[in-house]
């Protein structure tokens, strides 16, 4: 009851510096918008293949910059302050839910842009967004973990990629699968077993962070 | 004594293993020829490299759990090794493919794994090396190593096998068991993963001796 509450109160916040200093979302809006800019100057008009691989890899680097903040922020005093009032796990969990929130709003985003500029090559159009935000808020689990261990060290930013990129192949691979598939007009029995592991995967993470972030959390 | 024994036995192994493996009858199969006998050298590295990573991991769990400093040598140094056989294995693989495959490298999932793990065993080093302070660095790079475990697991172990794969193992491809009927290669792989992977330990065994007269040597000069 009291880790329901004590999240409840990081992730509201969470959102309220956020509302006064929008510095995370606009950073990722402008993010998105910049990229597929660049990408439709070059590309004009993309192949479906080639768009399912612009979308992820857009979507990777900017869910690496969204996390990366998130312990980064909450460093010397304030961590102390957060060390003595809240568990380990609640502040984990909050910035979880709060990273994978701002990662839902950016699959959208990122979606609506890659539409609108280069085209949908989608036809299962529900499965695609079912793929797509399963595998945002996984990319956000990941990483939220993932800048935990990075904000720990010097150079803290090149940590983030050399750490966090080899450990979220797994996930990539399947979501690259699985996002071919809605290419085409299918139903959700075609997708289900693979699905199902990318699921299991984001368990693991979350029960394995779960598990170990009291370690990084005690100085 | 103990040590010797081991030891002599690990050197008696591998003699047995390199004869036996470049000069002892194989069974006779089409494509793979004599290549075959690089199961005696390739399949063995994977499965030091695999047990010195979970040793690794069962040395961060430890460091974990007391606090000890050893503890942390040891998994660092565990990993290391796990990297040491990775490349070989790698090695190996690739100079098998360039003669049964055609090619050195064909993004096959098996050889895209391999290269991601060592990619986060890496990671751990360079992770190592960006913290100073030698508690925090101890503490933080021994949740890394067991948060990339969890990652390896299905990159190695799950993903590939879901995937087409040129791989014996893989799909219409026999493994090891499909081509050795007569059970010939069994006595010489066995001792072969025995050997390599007592030859792993011990180098990692000098390593942290090592390391431990270093610190010793850099302790006292302060």
């Amino acid at each position: 009851m009291k880790l329901i509450q004590s999240v409840w109160f990081l992730v509201r916040k969470d959102l309220l510096l956020e509302w006064r200093e929008k510095n995370a979302l606009s950073a990722i809006v402008l993010y998105v918008l910049s990229t597929a800019f660049v990408i439709y100057e070059i590309f004009i008009s993309t192949e479906a293949a080639v768009w399912l691989a612009l979308y992820w890899v857009i979507t990777l680097f900017a869910s690496v910059n969204a996390a990366a903040k998130s312990f980064i922020q909450e460093q010397g005093n304030t961590r102390l302050y957060y060390y003595q009032l809240v568990s380990p796990q609640a502040m984990l969990i909050s910035k979880m839910l709060f990273n994978s929130l701002l990662m839902l709003v950016l699959a959208l985003l990122s979606t609506l842009v890659f539409a609108l500029l280069l085209g949908f090559p989608v036809q299962s159009t529900g499965l695609w967004f079912i793929v797509s935000l399963t595998g945002a808020v996984g990319l956000a689990l990941t990483f939220t973990m993932i800048s935990a261990i990075a904000a720990k060290a010097k150079n803290s930013g090149v940590l983030m990629t050399i750490l966090g990129l080899p450990v979220i192949i797994p996930q990539v691979l399947l979501l690259v699968k699985l996002s071919k598939v809605v290419l085409l007009n299918v139903s959700f029995i075609f997708i289900r077993s693979d699905f199902i592991g990318l699921v299991a995967i984001d368990v693991v993470v979350v029960a394995v962070s779960l598990v170990f972030f009291p370690f990084l959390w005690k100085d | 004594m103990r040590a010797i024994v081991w030891k002599s036995a690990t050197v008696l192994i591998l003699i047995y293993v390199a004869v036996m493996g470049f000069l002892g009858p194989v069974p006779e199969r089409e494509i793979l020829y004599e290549t075959i006998r690089n199961l005696y050298f390739h399949v063995p590295m994977w499965f030091t490299m695999t047990a010195m990573f979970i040793t690794s991991l069962v040395y961060s769990i430890k460091y974990l759990n007391t606090k000890q400093e050893s503890y942390d040598v040891w998994a660092v140094e565990f990993a290391n090794g796990g990297i040491l056989f990775g490349f070989l294995g790698l090695t190996t693989g690739m100079i098998w493919a360039q003669f049964t495959w055609g090619a050195w490298w064909s993004f096959d999932p098996k050889q895209n794994g391999a290269a991601v793990t060592l990619l986060i065993y890496l990671a751990y080093m360079v992770l190592r090396n960006s913290i100073t302070d030698s508690k925090s660095r101890a503490k933080v790079s021994a949740v890394y190593n067991i948060y990339a475990f969890a990652a390896m697991v299905p990159l190695i172990f799950i993903l590939p096998r879901l995937t087409d794969s040129l791989h014996p193992g893989a799909e219409g491809n026999p493994a090891f068991s499909g081509y050795d009927l007569d059970g010939t290669m069994r006595l010489v792989f066995y001792p072969a993963v025995i050997g390599w992977i007592m030859l792993g330990v011990w180098i990692v065994s000098l390593r942290v001796r090592i390391r431990n007269i270093k610190d010793k040597m850099y302790e006292s000069s302060l």
